[in-house]
This record gives C-alpha cells, sequence and structure tokens, in this order.
C-alpha cells in the first residue's frame, strides 16, 4: 500500500475483517471481504453495508446556494423542495458530462435550507477546482467541502430498512425513494437519504467521521440475523451494473453528453440555462453519436472496458465501456457505446475478448430490476 | 496417486507442477490453492488444446474471476498430453481441491531440467506468506 493513500474512517475495520484493500481514487478501499458473488448475492437477497466514504460531500449555505447549483446543474434545483434528492450531471460549455451527482436540499437542525451535493471520488478535485469562479460569482454562498471530516455509508437490499428499524427514528424509515433528512442516530447527527446504487431499495447515510465505526457496527450488528454483510467494491461494481447504471470513467467521460448516455431524464431544458445548455440544445436532437447499450453475452468470459463490438461482417461498430459476470443472470454482462443505426435491441454482434470472438446480443437496461 | 503440495514445485506465478515415478516424462499442472484463494468466484478457464506446444515461463491460458482475468504460465516446456475439460464446468471444486481433482494439464516435457529451476515448497510458501 502506498503512504500517500486516503483512508476512510472505517479502514481500521476493513483491515480488521481481511478486506482485500485496493487504490480507488486515491483512496485505499474494500474490494472485497471475501468473495464478491457472496457480497453481491447478500445485497440482493438481504442487505449489503457498503463504506462509500471516498464519495465527494460538498456543501451549499446560503439563500441563494440553490441559484448557484441551478447554474452548474443539468438539472432544475430552484424548485426543489425540502427533503427532495435529484440525480444530476455536471457538464461543461460544450456538454461533455464533468460529472454524475445526487443533489439533497436538506434542512439544518437550525432550520436553515442548505444543498449537498454528493459527488464521485475520481472527480472530487476536479469539480472543487470547477467551482470556483462560479463561487467568486455569488460570494453570499458558503461551500464547504465536508468529504473530510464525514463518512457515508450505504445500507442496501430487499431488507436494508427493516434492519434499520432499531437505528433510526420512525420518520426517516418512511421516506420516500429519492427523499432526504437531517436526523440523529443515537444522538448523533445523521443524514438519511432514500437512494442508492445497487438497484435495491436501501438508504444512504453521512455521519461525522469520529461517529461511522458506531453507526458502521451497529448496523452490521442488526442486520446479522437478516444476514447483512460487509460488501465491497467488487460486489458494488457488479451490482450496478447489473442495475445498469453508468460510472463515471466507464460509460460516462467528457468527451460523451447526456443524450448518447441515455441521461436525457437529468437534463431540464426547458425555460431555463446552465453551463452547457446551448449545447444540449443541439445535442439533444443530434442522433448521429454512438448510443449507450447493454450487451449480454454468450458463454461465460466476460468483456472488459476497451472490448471491441463488431458486427457480423466483422466491422467495428462500437465498444464495451464495463463488463462482468452478472452472479444475478449467471451470464456475462456489458455496457458499451455503439453506432446508432445498429443499437436496436435484439441485434446481434461479437465482441472481441483478447483475440477471440465471443456472440452478444443487445438486451434493454437494467439487466436486473427488483421484484 | 495423491498430490501433496508439499512434494511440488511451483513458479512464482502461483502455478504447481507434479511429476509422477510411474510417468517420468509427464508433468501435471495446476494452480496452487493460494492463487485460487486469490482470485476468488472463478468463472471461466481457458485451456490449451492436447497437441499445443507450451513453454516454460510463457502462457497456456487464462482463469477468469468475477473480478479480472489472470494469465495461467506453464512451468515446463514441451507438449500438452491431456487437458482436464470438465474442470472448465465446475471451476468451484478448485476452492476445495486445487491439487488433485485440480489439475488442469499434461505436458510431454521437452526439458526435465527445468524443474530444477522451479520453487520448492519452502521457498515458494515463503512467497505467499510475504505476499
Amino acid at each position: 500500500m502506498s503512504s500517500q493513500l486516503a483512508t476512510t474512517p472505517l479502514h481500521a475495520w476493513h483491515q480488521e475483517h481481511g478486506a482485500r484493500l485496493v487504490e480507488f481514487a486515491g483512496y485505499d478501499m474494500p474490494v472485497q471481504y471475501a468473495s464478491i458473488v457472496a457480497e453481491h448475492q447478500a445485497t440482493r437477497t438481504a442487505a449489503g453495508v457498503f463504506d462509500i466514504s471516498h464519495m465527494g460531500r460538498l456543501r451549499f449555505d446560503g439563500p441563494r446556494a440553490d441559484q448557484l447549483l441551478d447554474h452548474l446543474l443539468t438539472r432544475r434545483v430552484v424548485d426543489m423542495q425540502t427533503g427532495q434528492v435529484r440525480y444530476s450531471l455536471v457538464c461543461d460549455e460544450e456538454g461533455g458530462i464533468l460529472d454524475d451527482v445526487l443533489v439533497s436540499c436538506l434542512e439544518s437542525p437550525s432550520g436553515k435550507n442548505y444543498f449537498l451535493l454528493v459527488v464521485n471520488a475520481s472527480n472530487r478535485s476536479k469539480i472543487v477546482r470547477w467551482l470556483q469562479p462560479h463561487l467568486a460569482d455569488f460570494p453570499d454562498v458558503e461551500f464547504h467541502d465536508v468529504t473530510d471530516a464525514t463518512a457515508m455509508i450505504a445500507v442496501q437490499g430487499p431488507r436494508a430498512i427493516e434492519l434499520c428499524k432499531p437505528l433510526l427514528p420512525a420518520s426517516v424509515l418512511s421516506l420516500g425513494y429519492y427523499r432526504a433528512k437531517v436526523t440523529e442516530q443515537m444522538g448523533k447527527p445523521c443524514i438519511v437519504s432514500r437512494t442508492g446504487y445497487t438497484g435495491e431499495d436501501g438508504l444512504e447515510l453521512i455521519v461525522k467521521s469520529e461517529d461511522a465505526p458506531r453507526v458502521w457496527e451497529n448496523i452490521l450488528m442488526a442486520g446479522r440475523s437478516f444476514g447483512a454483510q460487509a460488501v465491497g467494491l467488487g460486489a458494488r461494481d457488479t451490482l450496478r451494473l447489473e442495475a445498469g447504471m453508468p460510472l463515471y470513467g466507464h460509460e460516462l467521460e467528457e468527451t460523451i453528453d447526456p443524450y448518447q448516455a441515455g441521461l436525457g431524464f437529468a437534463c431540464n431544458l426547458k425555460d431555463r440555462r446552465f453551463i452547457g445548455s446551448d449545447a444540449l440544445e443541439k445535442k439533444s436532437k443530434d442522433a448521429t453519436l454512438p448510443k449507450r447499450v447493454g450487451l449480454i453475452l454468450e458463454g461465460r468470459r466476460a468483456a472488459r472496458q476497451g472490448a471491441d463490438v463488431l458486427d457480423t461482417n466483422g466491422g467495428m461498430v462500437g465498444q464495451v465501456t464495463s463488463g462482468s459476470f452478472s452472479p444475478t443472470l449467471d451470464k456475462p454482462i456489458a455496457m458499451a457505446y455503439i453506432d446508432p443505426s445498429v443499437a436496436v435491441i435484439g441485434t446481434s454482434f461479437d465482441v472481441d475478448i483478447r483475440g477471440t470472438k465471443v456472440a452478444a446480443s443487445i438486451v434493454s437496461l437494467p439487466f436486473y430490476k427488483k421484484s | 496417486m495423491s498430490i501433496l503440495p508439499e512434494e511440488l514445485r511451483y513458479l512464482e506465478s502461483h502455478e504447481w507442477v507434479s511429476v509422477s515415478n510411474e510417468t517420468p516424462g509427464i508433468a501435471t499442472v495446476g494452480i496452487s490453492a493460494f492463487a485460487v484463494a486469490e482470485l476468488t468466484d472463478l468463472v471461466f478457464m481457458a485451456l490449451p488444446k492436447v497437441g499445443q506446444s507450451v513453454s516454460a515461463g510463457h502462457e497456456f491460458g487464462e482463469v477468469e474471476s468475477v473480478k479480472a482475468v489472470s494469465p495461467m504460465y506453464s512451468p515446463v516446456s514441451g507438449t500438452v498430453v491431456e487437458i482436464h475439460s470438465e474442470l472448465v464446468n465446475n471451476l468451484e471444486s478448485l476452492s476445495v481441491d486445487p491439487y488433485d481433482g485440480g489439475w488442469i494439464m499434461k505436458v510431454q516435457m521437452s526439458d526435465p531440467s527445468e524443474l530444477a529451476r522451479l520453487l520448492d515448497w519452502t521457498s515458494y510458501k515463503h512467497q505467499c506468506d510475504n505476499a
């Protein structure tokens, strides 16, 4: 392990519990504890508990915080109600994706509204830099990067809410999907949101760094009788892939626009202007660029990022951005960007897996939908 | 015949090789328990073909887990005379028995003196313990 790596407040726990640690976005993170497949299945059938403290958490206070964020995000922010969470993108002037984020409108214990932006760990410093000139235009908005002062824990799975019953107030457990609330966990501040990155129901908690080990242990203890497990980044990736969710650095890049990625729903172009809105207006009508699709492959071998997708004449029509063996489907699955003229559900292709052609066909996303 | 890990020779990349007294020119090759535990969640193995030649230290196949693909290197040079084709459909068995039941290929060695260059159990175990 390199000494420059950042660690989360749960790092010691991961080490003590046999986690295999890898570098991810500058953090020393658990990729798996025992088995990716076992952790994946625990999340699909009971609950998985994830340390996602590496995600960036950016806080905006002040009466014009909504206007600042409305200028930066592709999704409308100024009409957000207290307790609402929205998935949005940050685009550059050309409409390229700088990050995909969750924005929450929260009420502090003192009764003031503020906004919280959860950004990808790998993009945190880029986004903080991107914000600077805009923060200068809104001098009354107070900005704090609260990533290091806090930790973030996801509890995901069909029994996630049930297992949190003894730990959280009832008002929090009845939150609707994509709702969030500032509350307390055993007398300590805690933000709870009904969001996730697994395709399951669940919660994401933000607590102070010093409270994180206790909250983590409490959740695992409460979850033991339900079959809940600590889950590493390996299964987080297979879970999000089955759920058809894009990952920055794979499906999302500065050279990709939201419409190609199938994220047009996260762009509100009507009656508003924001960074990139002019470019996005044009891109929303451009049907010539490669489109994100889901592929199911034959056999057992997974196509990994960068594998070429070929038509039946051997011509290259696209490239895989993420791929893995799907524990739920018991088949290899992938996401790819494909020439729009052939990006049609049911179309068959070959994927070049290190020199071997493997048959694949386009299926609708997501690969997995919870029952 | 029972294969004991203590009696095998190893490559640093975790492949083992065994040569029995009955068939001294034939090397049986597999991957170690340490490798199987490191890889976890195996989903696929690409095997060479019978008749194919392999050379010491060079890739002869690959093993894929949910997480990643890893090449497998041959400890010896020679010609593949037998492959364990049923293993491909039963990769879970490797986590129980990577030695006897988990052999991957048998090679007619072209240069048995290569065996002397491989790690013995003590050296291999030392490498794994310090990994």
